[in-house]
């Protein structure tokens, strides 16, 4: 494998507010008012190499925007670091972050919010590479012309405004917005999951036309299973804040080895399969103010033991590169050690 | 047999601002007891106006202009507002994407179910509660006892969407419609609701609508399916038939363009061009100017359903198998 341009290492990322209404109802809280720590990232590790698309799953609160927001550089996390060829991407001090990078761009699952209702999209995506001198002035116009046209759509677009797009077209030009500051990285967080089924698949077939001819390294966190099996090399699969497995996307989705991952493929409903009934993970998502011990996935596990209660299990070698965070995997679930 | 569910012909219309939209177009079909119905479509379809609109919640500048809507034979169209709020909770239910439509976030679950429950019939709030527990105990809903003392906000997500399908079921509607309704949740927490809808059809005997986005949701729950395209069914036919031999162009491209059928990596089929807006539809067929199958007829005149076992709205509908 080629030397990883991007290093997550032992990151945690941790926020500290005020307890809502609700979470003091329901008594996830003690201590009343005191302020609550929610762990959004737990001691997570991954390096991801020149040119390979990393997938992110897991359901809704399990940290994948915030390692999203992490790798670029508008988080600092709260422990460990990231890296983009050796430079950490921000730094915090006083409390304020500071982004180092520009190379780090981030698209976004709402086409819409993200683009500047009265700007024209031309200005939109000019806006950046102008601020940061990444494109000298008198190039800007025509090179947002050829951006435009590489993302398939009209150079003449750049006068327009976002509303006269449709959520596909808005789509592309986020991806333009983000290509326009030639970026080493890119993180798509949800960004095909607002976007209808028939025009999921045209910004796809872009992603991926645009990954072969540009060579792209990217993060791709989605909760859309069979998305991420299509266009990622390696897959990680996360649960309440912490890694529970990582696999090349192959291996991983014909056999899942985390029992979350395997109860996760189980509950997708798939076309043509002609299943009628479904496998269902029993339980709900724990809070992740206060995970439960252990292994996190214990109390919904069907094959949890003492030590899951008590040990949380550590990311172990599991042959053809691949890492699983599971007992069953490292000596079994019987004795706590 | 009766149909629980029939609708006929129902056409919607909305007059904004001078121009007319037709959202739901001439739209037609039957639900019998214990039935799931899929009914699909990109946003902008016409699915939760078909929704709204056999519930009888279309407010001006909407309106039902055509059509009938029978529930166990009897027409809900041109019953008084009156009638029709007796049928609704009764006869028919409706569950939302958002759950908080339903539930008041000031009244504790039991209080609120109660209520719900003694609209319709005469009894004391002892039996009203113990009818509400019956009820979330068949949404799966673990310890009911307790969830009945909770306030809305004090439940999950998947929790709320369980107890509002609970609300629904209070009075054992005949028909019972569901606009996204696990769209909103996690994968785990659908998979577990739609495991128990599939057991509330086949044990209630009630005859479910399931409205949504997701082609794969509907082809593991639904026994039959139609498709909708810009206001109109385009396709309708048992959930194995609409899956395994698409006839129309459309519900071909939709399902040719999901990831999962095709080897990682590969370019995905996709449908040329955008949803269409309402208010622009081209002559003809809606779908033509994304179509690989048009041909001159397509331009000027609409397709005419082709009904052989399953229903087509389509000039050259692909052979059948
Ligand atoms: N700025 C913030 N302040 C406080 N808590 C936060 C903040 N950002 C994220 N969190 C919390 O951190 C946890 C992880 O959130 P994150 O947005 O990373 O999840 P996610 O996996 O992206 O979920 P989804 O699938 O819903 O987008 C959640 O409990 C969330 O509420
Ligand atoms: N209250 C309304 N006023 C005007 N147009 C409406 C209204 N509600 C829905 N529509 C239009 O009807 C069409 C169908 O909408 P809808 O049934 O909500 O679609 P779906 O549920 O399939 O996404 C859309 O074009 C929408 O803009
Ligand atoms: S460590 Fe134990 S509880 Fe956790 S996934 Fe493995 S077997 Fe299940
Ligand atoms: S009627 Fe013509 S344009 Fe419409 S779907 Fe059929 S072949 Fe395509
Ligand atoms: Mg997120
Ligand atoms: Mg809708």
């Amino acid at each position: 494998m080629t030397e990883p341009i991007l290093k997550i290492e032992n990151v945690s990322k941790r926020f500290t507010r005020m307890p809502g209404l609700a979470e003091r109802l329901v008594g996830k809280v003690v201590g009343g008012g005191k302020p609550v720590t929610v762990h959004a990232l737990s001691d997570v590790t991954l390096d991801v190499a020149q040119g390979e698309v990393l997938g992110i799953v897991g359901e809704s609160g399990c940290g994948k925007s915030s390692l999203g927001r992490v790798v670029a550089g508008i988080y600092a996390p709260s422990d460990g670091r990231v890296t983009l060829n050796g430079k950490p991407v921000a730094r915090e001090h006083g409390g304020n972050i500071d982004k180092l990078t520009t190379q780090v761009q981030m698209i976004h699952q709402d086409p819409f919010a993200s683009l500047n209702p009265r700007m024209k999209v031309g200005e939109t995506l000019a806006e950046g590479p102008r601020y940061h001198n990444i494109i000298p002035a008198r190039d800007v116009a025509a090179r947002m012309r050829s951006l435009l046209e590489q993302v398939g759509l009209e150079g003449a677009y750049a006068d327009r405004l976002p509303h006269q797009f449709s959520g596909g077209q808005r789509q592309r030009v986020a991806i333009a917005r983000a290509l326009a500051m030639e970026p080493e990285v890119l993180v798509l967080d949800e960004a095909v999951a607002s976007l209808d089924v028939s025009i999921q698949a045209q910004v796809l077939n872009l992603f991926m036309d645009l990954r072969r001819d540009l060579g792209l390294t990217a993060l791709f966190i989605s909760h859309d299973l069979s998305v991420v099996r299509h266009v990622c090399d390696r897959v990680a699969i996360m649960y309440l804040g912490r890694l529970v497995e990582l696999a090349p996307a192959e291996a991983l989705y014909a056999d899942p080895k985390h029992p979350y991952t395997a109860a996760l493929f189980a509950s997708v409903p798939t076309v043509g399969t002609g299943k009628r009934r479904f496998e269902t993970i029993k339980g709900e998502i724990p809070s992740p103010i206060n995970p439960p011990s252990g292994c996190a996935f214990h109390p919904r596990c069907p094959h949890a033991g003492p030590r899951c209660r008590v040990e949380a299990p550590r990311l172990t070698e599991a042959g053809q590169g691949r890492t699983v965070a599971c007992h069953l995997n490292d000596g079994g679930v019987e004795v706590a050690a | 047999m009766t149909a629980a569910l029939d609708v006929q012909g129902l056409t919607t219309r909305f007059a904004t601002r001078g121009d007319a939209v037709t959202a739901v177009n001439d739209v037609s079909f039957s639900v019998e007891k214990g039935r799931i119905l899929g009914l699909v479509g990109e946003s902008g379809s016409g699915k939760s106006v078909t929704g709204f609109s056999i519930m009888g919640l279309i407010d001006a500048p909407g309106e039902v202009s055509a059509g009938r809507v029978l529930v166990d034979g009897a027409d809900l169209r041109g019953l008084s507002d009156e009638d029709m709020r007796k049928m609704r909770g009764s006869k028919v239910a409706m569950v939302f994407q958002d759950p908080m439509m339903t539930l008041n976030p000031v009244l504790r679950v039991g209080d609120q179910m109660a209520m719900a429950v003694r609209v319709h019939r005469k009894m004391s709030k002892n039996a009203a509660l113990e009818e509400a527990r019956r009820a979330l105990d068949t949404v799966g809903i673990p310890s009911p006892e307790e969830r009945l003392r909770a306030y809305p906000h004090q439940l999950s997500g998947g929790m709320r969407q369980r107890v509002a399908i609970a609300m629904a079921l209070l009075h054992s509607p005949s028909v019972i419609i569901a606009d996204e309704a696990t769209t909103a949740l996690d994968v785990s927490i659908q998979g577990q609701i739609l495991a128990e809808v599939r057991e509330l059809a086949d044990e209630t005997g009630a005859a479910i609508v399931w409205i949504t986005h997701d082609l794969a949701v509907v082809s593991s729950l639904a026994d039959d399916i139609c498709v909708m395209y810009a206001g109109r069914i385009v396709e309708r036919g048992t959930a194995q038939q609409v899956i395994e031999h698409p006839r129309h162009p459309y519900t071909k491209g939709l399902l040719e363009s999901i990831p999962a059928l095709h080897a990682p990596g590969t370019p995905l089929p996709q449908i040329p061009g955008s949803t269409p807006q309402l208010s622009r539809l081209p002559q003809g067929c809606p779908f033509r100017p994304r179509c690989p199958r048009a041909s001159d007829i397509c331009t000027t005149v609409p397709p005419a359903d082709t009904v052989d076992g399953q229903t087509v709205l389509c000039h050259h509908p692909l052979e059948r198998p």
